[in-house]
């Protein structure tokens, strides 16, 4: 896919948005989402491609151990509470524009994914849009298993991306998880 | 620590409950030295907001001492006063640096922001003590709080001034006073009010400052009329009269300039729409009863304007929306952006120019937080607003 095709200059004309289930649909699983964020670009950019940050705000990507020239070591929480292993390589990296990964062979799932900026032609920050996806370990039930355990791409990439405008923002990723940040009462009634 | 918890409809109790702790660096821990109840309170009490959980601290209206801060905040420190706005916001997203925090984008955590982004189409702020939709963050109506974004959101307040003339800018006055200004008063304007609870009278004060030559307020207990009345409104009891035909009346015929829902979705009286509506409540058929909301729309002056503070969360059916477009009417709306209006509010309240404490009814200790919400919702002619105290 190229970085054209996620062009909104022309929306209609945007495979982004006219054949979005249908790209999403040449995958087990994957998703397409865009995010706009209020900080510059290159800011972006650098803290992702730093891949050893991918895990302050993807609760699915664990730990990322950079190997070197462009490949690296992901632990990945799968389904079932196993961890699944694969290792990335960057296929594609324009600086400040776009990154591209896929796994490789000899990885427990199979992985692709991209992460475009822009900036936002009205002075709105920049513009994120990023795709992923992934042949889930055991096909069709390893997609249910997947979307029980909320891992499912498009969940997945929903809130992923919900957390990095998060960080990149403010500083901090939004939480309420009881007892520490929300406390509750836990007797039932 | 003791707080007051949600366990189901009209099912509210103290229990002991964790301590909240700083989690990230731009939290603070508030003691909290007053808190209320809120009318939107009642909408939880009665079930009526979906995503609450068993074992939920509600309160969103509180204010106290800083009793610790995290790390990242520099502006907020150990024994300052502050009131906390009930909206919790980052102030740095698209939508709190355009000053409307109560859209901001990144106070809701991202597990919880999917329900309101199917629901309503876009993810909305985080609110305390207010259910999950609105992410969960635990209320206070509690000993302690625990406060995101510290050095946005709370504001601080000299000493020598007590927490009850100044609590209220939690809510309810920049809650009545965005409805205000949201129904676009110009000088001798005639404005109605529906709804003479705290947030309906926060609305005629703030009318009245805004330039209004006549505030009309409606409800049907005669003690908050008479506190309406007390702040300059003429009023009307809907038991008493048809409220379209006495607003057409008193207005010769135009219709008021503008119209104030500060009712929202639990409308009370007989009307055929509103009996309907109550079934369909009830029976989990339909989510809203709007018809106060109608009732603006269709009294309303024509090029008018309707404000609704009054709290919405699903649908509503019969909707007017002919009278919208031929009357050629303006809506406005939303979770108020407190934090916009603290800085002048609070001026207002030091120079003496507005009572913020007329309303309150009753003063219990949290222990008995129950008691009052079974009265502020059985009893609302007398219980007209209740302050917990929790220490």
């Amino acid at each position: 896919m190229s970085y054209s095709e996620v062009s909104t200059d022309a929306d209609v004309g945007s495979t982004a948005f006219v054949d979005k289930d249908r790209r999403e649909g040449e995958y087990e699983a994957s998703s397409l989402r865009a995010v706009l964020i209020n900080r510059p670009r290159d800011e972006l950019y650098a803290y992702w491609r730093d891949l050893t940050n991918l895990p302050t705000f993807s609760e699915t990507v664990k730990s990322v151990e950079v190997l070197g020239d462009g490949r690296s070591r992901w632990i990945v929480a799968g389904p079932g509470d196993k961890d699944v292993e694969l290792t990335s390589e960057i296929t594609e990296d324009v600086p400040g524009e776009r990154i591209a990964w896929t796994s490789s062979e000899g990885s427990d799932v199979d992985h692709e994914g991209w992460v475009a900026f822009r900036d936002n032609a009205f002075g709105r920050g920049t513009e994120v849009r990023v795709f992923i996806s992934y042949e889930p370990p055991a096909g069709i039930v390893g997609k249910v298993v997947a979307k029980v355990m909320q891992r499912e791409p498009r969940i997945q990439a929903r809130r992923e991306l919900r957390r990095f405008k998060q960080l990149m923002e403010t500083g901090e990723i939004s939480t309420s998880k009881a007892p520490d940040a929300a406390p509750r009462a836990s007797r039932h009634f | 620590m003791r707080a007051l918890t949600w366990h189901g409809k009209h099912n509210v109790q103290v229990d002991t409950v964790p301590d909240p702790q700083i989690v990230n660096p731009r939290d603070a821990i508030i003691k909290i030295t007053a808190t209320a109840i809120c009318g939107s309170d009642l909408h939880l009490y009665d079930s009526m907001i979906p995503g609450m959980s068993n074992g939920d601290i509600l309160g969103h209206e509180f204010m106290g001492e800083v009793v610790e801060v995290g790390r990242g905040n520099t502006s907020l420190k150990k024994g300052d006063r502050v009131v906390v706005p009930f909206v919790i916001a980052c102030g740095q997203c698209f939508f709190c640096e355009k000053s409307m925090p109560a859209a901001c984008d990144n106070s809701n955590p991202a597990d919880k922001a999917d329900a309101t982004e199917i629901a309503y189409g876009q993810s909305v702020a985080g609110l305390f003590g207010y259910s999950h939709l609105t992410g969960g963050f635990a209320g206070g109506q509690a000993e302690y709080a625990r406060v995101p974004y510290s050095d946005y959101g709370p504001i601080k307040i000299p000493d020598g001034i007590e927490d009850e003339k100044v609590l209220f800018l939690s809510d309810i006055f920049p809650t009545g006073w965005m409805a205000a200004e949201n129904a676009q008063i110009q000088p001798g304007d005639t404005v109605a009010i529906w709804g003479c609870g705290p947030v309906g009278l926060f609305a005629v004060k703030s009318a009245i400052l805004q330039g209004a030559g006549r505030v009309i307020a409606i409800d049907h207990h005669p003690n908050r009329l008479a506190l309406a009345k007390a702040n300059g409104a003429e009023v009307l009891n809907y038991h008493e009269v048809k409220v379209r035909e006495a607003l057409l009346e008193m207005t010769a015929g135009l219709g008021p300039d503008s119209c104030i829902d500060a009712v929202g979705m639990e409308s009370h009286g007989f009307s055929p729409d509103n009996i309907i509506d109550a079934v369909k409540q009830e029976t989990r058929l339909g989510t809203d009863r709007p018809h106060v909301l109608r009732e603006t729309i269709m009294a309303v002056r024509k090029g008018g304007t309707v404000s609704v503070p009054g709290v919405y969360g699903g649908f509503a059916d019969k909707f007017p929306v002919g009278a919208f477009m031929e009357k050629g009417l303006t809506l406005k709306t939303g979770q108020t952006h407190v934090q916009r209006y603290l800085p002048q509010l609070l001026q207002l309240i030091l120079e003496g120019g507005i009572d913020t404490t007329d309303l309150i009814s009753h003063r219990l200790p949290l222990e008995q937080a129950a008691e009052g919400y079974k009265n502020f919702k059985e009893n609302q002619n007398e219980w007209t607003k209740v302050i917990l105290k929790p220490h």
